[in-house]
């Protein structure tokens, strides 16, 4: 393991939208050791589902997969990879366009990409058509002693 | 999810007490499509207080019901948005679409 990744994990599991749920309170869970506040773990969760139902809907349109998520925390930092060997992105600059789905029969309202990118600090798309997706994503922890020393210091001015 | 309806005032209310993601969503869909029909209410009101978690399958579903609602000449209403939810919300512009109002939180 690389060593200057203070912690890791690995979670693979299989492409089923009600695993949705224990994709993103795992991750949230493992997130919890940099002391988040609660909104950015809401946050995190959020990009979480996000990309997880991706892989589930668009990735593997609801054939059987697995879907694969690499955590990382580093520092303040928490790093993600989430990927799928599903049908890949054809046009990746199109798929981060707000409102564009390619499922609206779904009720799908192609806000995905969006969310991740306003809720993370960073995202990255890396797609091969036939082959998969991989979502990279980075958010930094501000923890919550940090916070507190704020809202002290906003005391005491 | 509970289902709340006033006949007097055809007001239909659902209390949303679930994660909405895609996954729940489908049942959440399902379900509120079938009161809406059968009672054609004049008001559909989402009340959103014990929300939990909501991603991007919420917009989709809002959207969705309020076109369904408007083909029986209902209009939809949300109430209660918590922080969390409302981001989602904002984020989507529905909030110019669709209506906020106020109703008691219940416990
Ligand atoms: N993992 C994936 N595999 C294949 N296509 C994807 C994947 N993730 C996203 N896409 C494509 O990008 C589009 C936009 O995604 P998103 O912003 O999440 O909106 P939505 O999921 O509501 O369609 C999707 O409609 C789909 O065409
Ligand atoms: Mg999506």
């Amino acid at each position: 393991m690389n060593k200057s990744f203070e912690n890791e994990m690995k979670l693979e599991f299989v492409s089923k939208s009600s695993n949705e749920s224990f994709a993103r309170v795992t991750v949230a869970a493992f997130a919890a050791q940099l002391d988040p506040t609660v909104e950015e773990l809401a946050d995190i969760k959020t990009a979480v589902s996000e990309a997880v139902t991706n892989c589930i809907i668009h990735g593997y349109e609801n054939k059987i997969g697995i879907v694969k998520i690499i955590a990382k925390l580093r520092k303040q930092e928490l790093i993600l990879e989430i990927s799928d060997k599903g049908k890949g992105i054809e046009d990746i600059e199109m798929a981060k366009e707000p409102l564009y789905t390619t499922k609206p029969n779904l009720e799908r309202s192609g806000m995905g990409f969006t969310i991740m990118e306003s809720f993370m600090d960073s995202v990255e798309i890396e797609s091969i058509v036939g082959l998969g997706t991989k979502i990279k994503m980075t958010k930094k922890i501000k923890s919550v002693e940090e916070e507190n020393k704020e809202d002290f210091t906003m005391l005491t001015k | 999810m509970e289902t709340f309806f006033d006949e007097k005032n055809k007001l239909l209310i659902f209390r949303m007490n679930e994660e909405i993601d895609d996954y729940k969503v489908q049942e959440i869909r399902r379900r509120a499509d079938n009161e809406i029909q059968r009672y054609m209410p004049k008001r559909v009101i989402f009340d959103f207080d014990k929300v939990s978690f909501m991603d991007s399958a919420g917009i989709g579903l809002i959207i969705g019901r309020y076109k369904f609602a408007n083909l029986i000449g209902g209009k939809v209403e949300l109430a209660n948005l918590t922080n969390s939810v409302r981001k989602i919300f904002d984020m989507s512009g529905i909030l110019k679409l669709i209506p906020e109002t106020e109703i008691e939180q219940y416990s």
